[in-house]
């Protein structure tokens, strides 16, 4: 409790981090409150052929779409999907590839090494590539989708975790734990782990920014959840056929999808430079 | 023996901004280097001989030090009010040269050892005319050529420098990379960097600390031999009193920011005047003597005692060295301390 | 090389395990029972897994990657033709990541916390948080459709020039035809740009850092003290170490540079590997997709062992240490 305190103060004082802060306190909010701020929380799902393609005005705040929907309305809905999604995906992946990383990290065997090179094929090739072939093999839908992440994802908590636990094990406050004869899943959960927290934390909320994007990629291919859910990237992707002229159709959802990543994105600087001062090369990389 | 002065600095004082203040590194210090000399600098790890080094050749760290005050004059010149770009050119890596701690680093370590020498002798050689150094003014720096004649001229040079620092094969030695080259080899190249653009003053920072005992030994012989052959001065920065004692004709000891006393060297081991080198003296090992400590610890920049700042671990400390920091009292010729309660001569044991 | 056969490895399971019934995927939405039942023989689907595995490794090293619906041509044939037109676009990426990305990254940090850092800073942040597919299709709004500065999309328009390399720009220049050139450009300049910003990014918040790194060692230090020009200190030597640490980078780059390619080569309809494997989504061509899926995964390993090997090849300290 007092860590967190001491963080959110840290956080504070770091003006872009706590912009990011604010943003997902927003995105989380508008996903709750989505009825609440939404002007037409019901007409989400119309069919109001009337309305279609209407540019922004005082009714419509962000126009409508080509089903005549709100599209403010929408895209707050479509916060909801997109949370889910990033949590749901993240939150899994975390629980696959943390345990996976410090089991590796901490048996030295053929078991670590066989777990560490299929983590590493997976990390060989571009989350998308093999998101899109498990997503395509399981059916559009939302479920798949964040089935699909959580499988692609998970190697990347793997590797931090395995190094980090290899590293820690050589230390001199984990060997006098195990020569006092503390059992290994005592010494694993009590004493690396919460060494391991913070890099862990970091990659958690950059790899929210990163799924939402691959999510929302995935979503544009054809992927995610069908029509009518208001799942932002499918939006964007409905909205090419009536561009020039329906802007706000494509740049409503984009502009939401930006501020959310980017918002995660500078949260996870921000905790990165508050948790680990000496930046560590190894746990500095993109995505 | 020459008495000019090469280097007179006066009153110098340099802030480090810090997460917890500014810490006063150095607090108005005088320093006299005449032509000729090996002057000796010592003192513990943090006591501000590095930073006054780094002073004297202006790489102090940016953004965070700032001299609030003095003046290093240089031949005459105030290296501190003088044009930055002509100190550069003409001063640095010319006339004061650096041998620095860590001869590893020194070196860039992707490119070979004779690209990086002959990179100094491009600029830094004494045989650049007075043309080359006017164009070198109005042409960027990286479309400067290198003239044939003079290439040729300073590489027999640099070969030639490289036999007398005992570096086997210097042709073959110029293709290497730095990492193929031994910790004494590394820092007996950089000696002979040092000497090449025949400076007047060499500011060597602490450079046998990082060897072994038995290469720091064969290092400190060279640099001698090459000093007393050609009357340059040297700034020799140690907190190694053995060091100081065999390469230094004077020596300065400085504490916590402030420089405590000068003496040539003999003077300096047989009678200190100042009650800190007299503790420092005694706190060596000696087969027949314990160590003594000196009682407490050295301060925080940021919280500095007032005056003089060995008060506090001070035995003979009174009031005014509470209040005033001591101004320079000429003990005998070429010694000072600044002191309030100079120890007698004599009087040490 | 054991990466590879991992990954194939798991392409199979994706492909043969997960579903329910591969077959019926790969026969598609419109068959009938008893058309699934005789291509689950005719494939030999009903042999048991290991049998399976083997051939699937046999025919994939034989090139028969099966064959696609929507073309009904040979998989290897499609991704084998599309593929100069994605390595085209990722190049130039690439080289306009790098050769803007290094520069900027190093002014970065040697004006650390001035305005233009700062500018700099908001914009690559940015340029990670925004969708690729999105920001292509403002670019698009923008550049070719309000301001027609840009054609809106594909590759060329009318006959491609004559080419062996299947590189237009390459292709047009060899055979001296200009106006071929100045076409295949314009139609580069928007994917170039939407696919490339993420790994400009990139590329330049590692410079940055790399820069920043290397002024605080020694031998900076050391060239300062001994009065070399600072921008010699900065171009010529900060510079070389800062890009040798940005080659590790580079297989990062192509990752990025590779899962953009899906979703730019769609917006644009460039017709390349990330397309053909969108097309393949829409008809639910499945042996396609998985076909790409090996594709994209061989040469994203390929690649990166090339980068391994230069990076061996310009540190000195590797090949001699």
């Amino acid at each position: 409790m007092k860590a967190t305190v001491f963080i959110l103060q840290r956080l504070y004082h770091d003006r872009s981090a706590f912009i990011g802060l604010v943003l997902i306190t927003l995105l989380f909010l508008t996903a709750i409150l989505a009825p609440l701020l939404s002007t037409f929380p019901d007409a989400v799902w119309d069919f109001n052929p009337k309305d279609r393609l209407l540019p922004p005005g005082t009714q419509y705040l962000f126009g409508t779409d080509r089903m005549g929907a709100d599209v403010y309305s929408r895209v707050l809905f479509g916060a909801r999907i997109t949370i889910v999604t990033a949590v749901i995906a993240v939150g899994v992946s975390l629980l696959i590839g943390v345990p996976i990383g410090l089991v590796a990290g901490y048996y030295q065997s053929w078991v670590s090494e066989l777990l560490m090179r299929v983590s590493d094929i997976f990390l060989a090739v571009p989350q998308v590539v093999l998101a899109i072939a498990i997503a395509q093999t399981l059916g559009p839908s939302l479920n798949n989708v964040i089935l699909a992440l959580s499988l692609t994802y998970w190697p990347w908590f793997t590797r931090l975790v395995y190094a980090e636990t290899r590293s820690l094990k050589n230390e001199v406050f984990i060997e006098s734990a195990i020569a006092l004869g503390a059992k290994p899943w005592r010494v694993i959960v009590f004493h690396i782990l919460p060494n391991v927290s913070s890099p862990i934390i970091v990659r958690t909320s950059i790899g929210m920014g990163f799924t939402i994007l691959t999510a929302a990629a995935l979503g544009f291919l054809g992927l995610g959840a069908p029509a009518p859910a208001p799942e932002w990237g499918r939006m964007i992707s409905e909205s090419r056929e009536f561009l020039p002229e329906a802007w706000w159709y494509a740049a409503a959802p984009g502009f939401a999808i930006f501020l959310v990543v980017m918002g995660f994105n500078l949260l996870g600087d921000g905790l990165r430079d508050i948790l680990d001062p000496r930046i560590r090369r190894a746990s500095r990389e993109h995505n | 023996m020459n008495t000019t002065e090469l280097l007179d600095i006066q009153d110098l004082v340099v802030g480090f901004a810090t997460d917890r203040g500014v810490a006063a590194v150095l607090d108005h210090v005088n320093l006299t280097i005449r032509q000729g000399e090996v002057m000796g600098l010592v003192g513990e790890s943090g006591c501000g001989k590095t930073t006054l080094a780094r002073a004297i050749l202006g790489v102090l760290p940016q953004p965070a030090a700032k001299i609030g005050g003095g003046r290093v004059l240089f031949q005459g010149e105030d290296l501190l009010t003088v044009d930055p770009v002509s100190v550069n050119r003409l001063v640095r890596g010319r006339k004061i040269t650096f041998i620095p701690q860590d001869p590893y680093g020194a070196f860039n370590p992707l490119f070979r050892v004779g690209t990086q020498i002959m990179e100094l002798m491009k600029w830094n050689s004494p045989r650049v005319t007075a043309q080359e150094l006017e164009t070198s003014t109005r042409v960027p720096a990286l479309l400067q050529r290198y003239p044939r004649d003079r290439y040729r001229a300073d590489k027999a040079a640099v070969i030639d420098i490289l036999n007398s620092v005992q570096i086997p094969e210097p042709e073959k030695a110029m293709e290497k990379l730095p990492h193929e080259f031994s910790g004494g080899q590394r820092q007996r190249l950089m000696i002979a960097m040092a000497f090449l653009p025949q400076p007047d003053l060499i500011i060597a920072d602490e450079p046998t600390t990082a060897l072994d005992v038995t290469i720091q030994a064969q290092i400190l012989r060279l640099l001698r031999d090459m000093v007393s052959r050609q009357n340059i001065s040297v700034l020799f920065t140690t907190h190694d009193m053995g060091t100081a004692h065999e390469i230094c004709d004077h020596i300065t000891v400085m504490y916590a920011g402030q420089e405590m006393e000068t003496a040539p060297t003999t003077r300096f081991f047989a009678q200190p005047a100042h009650p800190y080198t007299v503790r420092l003296l005694e706190s060596l090992p000696n087969r027949d003597r314990e160590i003594r400590e000196i009682g407490g610890e050295i301060p925080v920049l940021t919280e500095v005692p007032s005056g003089c700042r060995f008060h506090p671990r001070c035995s003979v400390a009174s009031d005014v060295c509470r209040r005033d920091r001591p101004d320079e009292v000429l003990v005998a010729d070429g010694h000072a301390v600044r002191c309030h309660h100079p120890v007698e001569p004599g009087a040490a044991s | 090389m054991p990466t590879v056969v991992g990954l194939i490895t798991i392409v199979f399971l994706i492909s043969h395990i997960i579903p329910a019934d591969p077959v019926a995927l790969i026969a598609g939405e419109t068959a009938t029972p008893e058309q699934v039942e005789e291509l689950r023989t005719q494939l030999g689907y009903d042999k048991p897994l290991l049998v399976q595995l083997g051939r699937y490794f046999v025919d994939l090293l034989q090139g028969n990657f099966g064959t696609s619906l929507f073309t009904t041509r040979p998989i290897i044939d499609d991704l084998s033709s599309r593929l100069p037109a994605t390595i085209e676009l990722t190049f130039m990426a690439m080289l306009l990541s790098i050769v803007v990305g290094i520069p900027f990254g190093v002014l970065s940090a040697l004006y650390r916390n001035a305005l233009f850092d700062h500018v700099l800073r908001i914009i690559t942040v940015s340029g990670l948080a925004i969708a690729s597919f999105w920001l292509g299709i403002m670019l698009q709004l923008l550049f070719a459709m309000r301001l027609g500065w840009t054609p809106l999309q594909g590759r060329f328009d009318g006959f491609p020039p004559e080419g062996i390399t299947g590189f237009l720009l390459a292709d047009a220049l060899a055979s001296g035809d200009f106006d071929a050139f100045g076409t295949a450009f314009s139609h580069l300049v928007l994917p170039t740009l939407t696919l490339a910003f993420p790994a400009l990014a990139t590329v330049v918040r590692f410079t940055r850092a790399g820069v920043l790194d290397v002024l605080q060692s020694n031998f900076v230090l050391y060239e300062r003290a001994m009065g070399l020009p600072a921008s010699l200190i900065v171009w010529k030597y900060i510079l070389r170490n800062a890009m040798v640490s940005t080659v590790t980078q580079i297989g990062l780059l192509f990752g990025i540079l590779l899962a953009g390619a899906v979703v730019v080569e769609t917006v644009f309809d460039w017709p390349g590997i990330g397309n053909y494997a969108f097309n393949s989504i829409a008809f639910s061509d499945y042996n396609a997709i998985m076909g790409f899926t090996v594709w994209a995964g061989v040469i994203f390993i390929l690649v990166n062992l090339i980068v391994d090997i230069v990076h061996a090849m310009i540190d000195p300290r590797e090949i001699r240490g």
